[in-house]
């Protein structure tokens, strides 16, 4: 692997090797001196384009528990606020030498058309882009839910797929980028994934992805599930006509207190509630759901520090033992 | 200076047929015929002409562009009047109409007569501005149209393309107006609260990619309003861009209850798919979209039987800043000028579904009818005026923007080898292009010489 840039043509190999190697960065974080000298002299660039601080400061303890520099470079407040283009800081970042570059930014593809163009030749990682794709929240969702299938059936967790997992994501998924990767790697680790949203808010065109689609949150229960992802939505989706109201909204397909009951109802012990963060409470979500013991939230954050370890790792020490699957051709 | 020198081609397919000479002198085809320097009318001035020896080359009349953007006045820097229509003589025109986005807008008889006096001064081909329908583009009040029809431009082509006349009402009175001089409305169909934000055709591609969607029907939805305004005033109405398979069934609709209405469709439209924006590369990004393969193959079956009438390039140059760069950021738009002609042989002639005569309908007489231009478009028969493209249909050339005449790089075609080359270009019976290289400009009687127009910049 050279880049990072999406899980929709991240290898079933490659996949397992980042879940693999990130079971291995995690007990780094249990330790009292959290750090590995593996990335010492390597810079990392986190260059963000768009605010995100749990994001950011996830990728900076990665690659700083890896002994990596680590620069920050927000675009606010810089000089591309005042005009730089795309391909004039990205030559900047090569000229300082910059060995990764971990990108979110607002405009779908931003990060494929580093790698794609000759303006830096550094690794990029792509830490969300626009409505397209965040292939590391992918990949902690899939480690937690790893954890969690594989602690069921007593098996070893490392070297497993997700096969046989039933996945709802539900919310937002036209604008999520979140939902976009889980579905890729999902569908490549073997899960059964349903999206369940309005129909406004699902893209035209879902009806060719490798999952189920449902309008109805209490359905997708009923037929059983393992793990439910629960999407941020944004308010502001209302006055765009998106759904009528955010009561509606909840009501129809957040997670609330009557279906965090229905879980136990239906037997669904084992059921875990997935948030990517950060939560509207009271909307996608209730309170009650978020703090549950099913809830793996905070979960999720702490594995996220893992999985980007485990991504800087491969990325930058030079472990090829594969070609680049997520590489797409370049020009 | 009037043209004294006389050009014999010799042995050129006319219009894929059988071969003939063509005898130009004077600005006109003076002879056609088999062998000419054999006939007695002709042998005379055929034993003077200089030769050019066409043995498998097919002789076409000259490819009218319905829709180019020039960028001048005001975008220099992409493009200028000289430097366009040197691409378009290398590309087998010898006439386009320059659309009117231009800074100032083309929207008053002061701007349109500029970018005429600039087309004259070039001389590598007509140059037809293209009035806006409304002031500044800004679909609020109808531009002085009567005034741009009457000008020294004498424009008949009326267009606000790059935005949709959305408001009914004025999409109306515009069609209504242009009644009175024989104009036409050619429509840019978007209907933009659709299209908010679009970057790309709504589809199963866009669903991945993360791009906000521009749906077919934000385009089919105005194209059907439009043929039913165009009936009701009985006026004439021209679709620019047609993307998609949906626009062509109501054209086809349309046609078939006699509404006056022509349409066109792009080189790029007939050839490339929303696949290519998979690479997020910005030279994919144009207005309306690529669309599906679908799309593609009920593009060139509309063209084969002339739903659609005319190929338009959509040529829309931009500096390579605004390309280099994210795909939301980036500049929509693609160079056609010099790969229109490939395209077309690649797409419609070589797949069997057109033959060169059916090139010269779409590419020559139906776009030089659309625009009223007299002395395009015609056939090539002793006493036409010359205009004429010499094409080697056998050629195979591999498309490298950065050596093309057009300041724009950003060709889709980069790296394609494509079939079909320009050989010569008669504008007026000059060559413009000889041996696939520019030549030298035609000079109008009266303004010859003009100053610098014909260095070399």
């Amino acid at each position: 692997m050279k880049h990072l840039l999406s899980t929709e043509d991240l290898s079933l190999a490659n996949a397992v090797r980042i879940l693999d190697t990130a079971e291995e960065m995690s007990s780094v974080g249990e330790r009292e001196v959290k750090k590995l000298p593996a990335l010492r002299g390597r810079t990392v660039v986190n260059l963000f384009f768009e605010d995100s601080t749990r994001t950011r400061i996830s990728f900076e303890a990665a690659a700083k528990r890896l002994s990596a520099d680590v620069i920050n470079f927000a675009a606010k407040g810089s000089s591309v606020s005042k005009g730089e283009s795309l391909k004039d800081t990205a030559q900047t970042l090569s000229a300082m030498g910059a060995d990764a570059v971990v990108i979110r930014h607002w405009a779908s593809g931003a990060p494929h058309r580093l790698a794609a163009t000759d303006w830096i030749d550094a690794a990029v990682i792509n830490a969300g882009d626009g409505t397209h794709e965040h292939p590391t929240q992918a990949l902690l969702d899939a480690f937690t839910m790893r954890r969690h299938w594989t602690k069921l059936s007593g098996l070893p967790s490392a070297g497993a797929d997700l096969r046989g997992m039933r996945v709802a994501i539900a919310g937002d998924v036209l604008h999520s980028r979140v939902a976009r990767s889980n579905v890729w790697l999902l569908r490549t680790l073997g899960a059964d994934v349903t999206l369940v949203a309005p129909p406004t808010l699902l893209p035209i065109g879902v009806e060719r992805w490798p999952c189920s689609i449902s309008y109805d949150m209490d359905e997708t229960l009923e037929k059983g599930v393992d793990a439910v992802m629960m999407l941020r939505v944004q308010g502001e989706r209302m006055n765009a006509s998106f759904f009528p109201s955010t009561r509606e909204y909840s009501r129809r397909w957040g997670f609330d207190d009557n279906r965090l009951r229905a879980l136990d109802s239906l037997g669904l012990k084992d059921t875990i509630i997935m948030h990517p963060g950060p939560m509207n409470r009271g909307l996608e979500i209730s309170a009650a759901a978020a703090d549950s013991p099913r809830s793996t939230v905070l979960a999720q954050v702490k594995n996220g520090v893992s999985i980007r370890m485990a991504a800087l790792y491969l990325l930058l020490s030079g472990d090829t033992r594969e070609p680049a699957a997520t590489l797409k051709e370049s020009n | 200076m009037a043209e004294e020198t006389t050009y014999l081609i010799r042995g050129a397919a006319i219009l894929g047929g059988d071969a003939e000479d063509l005898l130009i002198r004077d600005g006109v085809i003076a002879a056609r015929g088999a062998d000419l320097s054999q006939t007695d009318a002709a042998a005379d001035m055929a034993a003077r002409a200089i030769v050019i020896a066409a043995d498998g080359l097919v002789a076409l009349p000259g490819m009218v562009d319905v829709h180019t953007h020039l960028r001048e006045p005001g975008r220099e820097d992409a493009e200028t009047v000289e430097t366009g229509t040197r691409a378009a003589a290398l590309g087998g025109f010898t006439a386009v109409h320059a659309m009117a986005n231009s800074t100032p807008v083309a929207d008053t008889a002061g701007v349109v007569e500029q970018v005429y006096s600039l087309g004259r001064a070039a001389g590598w081909v007509d140059v037809r501005p293209v009035g806006a329908v409304t002031v500044g583009l800004a679909g609020e009040q109808l531009a002085e149209l009567g005034a741009m029809a009457d000008s020294r431009a004498q424009v008949r082509m009326f267009s606000d393309d790059g935005i949709c006349v959305h408001d009914p009402v004025l999409m109306r009175r515009a069609l209504e107006y242009v009644k009175a001089f024989d104009g036409v409305v050619a429509q840019h169909a978007q209907e933009p609260r659709l299209t908010a934000g679009a970057q790309m055709n709504e589809g199963e591609v866009s669903a991945v990619l993360g791009l906000t969607g521009w749906p077919a029907v934000a385009e089919e939805s105005i194209i059907a309003r439009d043929v039913l305004l165009a009936q009701h005033v009985g006026s004439r109405l021209h679709v620019c861009h047609v993307s998609t398979a949906g626009s062509v069934e109501i054209i086809r609709w349309a046609k078939s209850r006699g509404i006056n209405v022509t349409a066109e469709v792009t080189p790029h439209h007939l050839l490339l798919t929303d696949d290519l924006v998979r690479s997020y590369d910005p030279v994919y990004k144009v207005n309306p979209p690529l669309r599906t393969n679908d799309d593609v193959q009920a593009l060139r079956a509309a063209l084969a039987d002339g739903t659609i009438d005319v190929v338009g390039t959509d040529h829309a140059p931009h500096p390579s800043e605004h390309k280099e760069c994210e795909w939301a950021q980036a500049a929509m738009g693609m160079t056609g000028l010099e790969t229109a002609l490939s395209v077309v042989q690649h797409a419609m002639i070589e797949t069997g579904l057109m033959t060169w005569a059916d090139f010269a309908r779409a590419t020559s007489t139906a776009p030089a009818g659309i625009g009223r231009l007299a002395d395009q478009g015609r056939p090539l028969e002793k006493g036409e005026p010359a205009n004429i493209v010499l094409v080697d249909p056998a050629a195979r050339w591999t498309v490298d923007p950065s050596v093309m005449a057009t300041m724009g790089r950003n060709s889709p075609f980069r790296g394609m080898e494509l079939p079909g080359k320009v050989v010569a270009t008669f504008f007026k019976g000059h060559p413009t292009v000889l041996d696939g290289k520019l030549n030298t400009p035609y000079r109008y009687p009266s303004e010859a010489p003009v100053a610098g127009a014909a260095g070399a910049n």
